[in-house]
């Protein structure tokens, strides 16, 4: 089932789960990344990104009106009402995968946020002018270890190049436009996303260059997260983020 | 009033850098005689809660119930905000401060660090996340000790 909420509460729920999905993945290296630095540093980007996704659905849940706050939207929807891109819930796989994910996903969120700071709808731009600081370090965070990994032994650039292979089919859909994006755009909160391609094309490829990598060579995309039609990795990921609250709900601290 | 509203919010410490208070820190936006307004630091600053509960606290022992506290996201915070006794406190608790006017700026060409326990610059960034979201892991070569920085953001 495609999510009830109206076009601005969807399109503020699908900036949110985007942030909430990847902040879950990315929490999954706490305590066995590959040394203190590297967990710390996974730890605090998905810190942030929950961040950015508690405002974003709480956003979305007023928009609706309908009382649901930030919590009831992450831990009481089903996998198909998750409205995330399909790159976010891509598994962490080694090390390499989870940067390669970062790696394409911060660097358009960034364009995406420059963007949205300018719009004329206050709360969008209020949220993206703030995590913008934000993402730009998570941006530069995962393109200096692709030119570490890219550029170094042959193992390290054999799983960059394996990584950014495996997450290079859900980059498509971070462009895609859709009837939420044009309604969101109407009200004066929505980003013109394909208009972000050439600037995340000339930014990517220059990390890649000096990373001494070739760009993945295109291939067909695959999308739907959008509408709810998710991977079969979402499941589980919600199965875990979900279980205490699926089980006591309203539970608190 | 306000003023001493706002001596009142000078007494209340951040949760993660007891050594400075939330006025130090630029957390506080506005004084008014009917409200406070607050800002977070980080969107996902674990503390935020924290720092508000700290003030709402404080507020009411001090007969200040009626205050009402706001959060305000725009515009964002930076760290330009951390005042003059901010910052001497931070390095007296270990933490080298931000350089002003650094900003986003900062990112790529990170500043040299001084250290906060010899005063060396002969310093380098070990992590760019650290402890807490808003400090960086910094190793200074002069005196081999490890210490905290204050991210510029």
């Amino acid at each position: 089932m495609v999510s009830a909420l109206p076009p601005l509460a969807d399109y503020a729920a699908r900036l949110g789960d985007d942030s909430l999905v990847l902040g879950q993945r990315l929490g999954e290296w706490c305590g066995h990344a590959p040394a203190i630095e590297v967990d710390l540093s996974l730890s605090n980007v998905a810190l942030d990104l929950i961040g950015q996704a508690t405002h974003f659905l709480g956003l979305a849940g007023a928009i609706e009106g309908a009382g649901r706050d930030a919590d009831k939207l992450a831990f009481h929807r089903d996998v198909m009402d998750f409205s995330n891109c399909l790159l976010v819930e891509q598994p962490n796989g080694d090390f390499a995968q989870t940067i390669a994910r970062q790696f394409l996903f911060s660097h358009y969120q960034a364009l995406l946020f420059e963007q949205m700071a300018q719009v004329k709808d206050e709360r969008f731009a209020a949220i993206a002018a703030k995590a913008l600081k934000e993402v730009n370090y998570h941006a530069t965070l995962a393109s200096d270890w692709v030119v570490r990994l890219g550029d170094g032994t042959d193992e390290s650039k054999a799983r960059m190049i394996a990584g950014l292979d495996w997450m290079w089919r859900f980059t498509d859909e971070l462009f895609a436009m859709d009837d939420v994006d044009a309604a969101a755009i109407a009200a004066g909160a929505g980003v013109d996303k394909a208009a972000l391609r050439a600037d995340w094309d000339a930014r990517v490829d220059a990390v890649l260059a000096e990373a001494t990598l070739a760009r993945p060579a295109a291939r067909r995309a695959i999308v739907g997260g959008r509408v709810g039609r998710h991977s079969e990795h979402l499941g589980h990921l919600l199965s875990e983020m979900q279980f205490l609250q699926r089980a006591y709900p309203g539970a608190s601290w | 009033m306000t003023k001493e509203i706002r001596r009142i919010l000078e007494s209340v410490p951040d949760p993660e850098i007891p050594a400075v208070s939330v006025v130090d820190l630029g957390i506080v936006r506005e004084v008014s005689a009917d409200r406070v307004v607050i800002t977070p630091t980080y969107t996902g600053c674990p503390a935020t809660h924290t720092i508000e509960q700290s003030i709402r606290a404080a507020l009411d022992a001090h007969g200040f119930a009626d205050v009402a506290i706001e959060t305000a996201l725009a515009p964002p915070w930076s760290t330009d905000w951390i005042s003059d006794a901010g910052r001497e406190k931070l390095r007296a608790y270990g933490i080298a401060p931000p350089p002003k006017g650094a900003g986003a700026s900062a990112l790529k060409n990170a500043q040299a660090a001084e250290c906060p326990r010899c005063g060396s610059m002969h310093t380098e960034e070990v992590s760019r996340f650290g402890s807490t979201p808003c400090k960086a892991l910094w190793r200074c070569k002069a005196c081999a000790e490890p210490f905290d920085r204050f991210k510029c953001h």
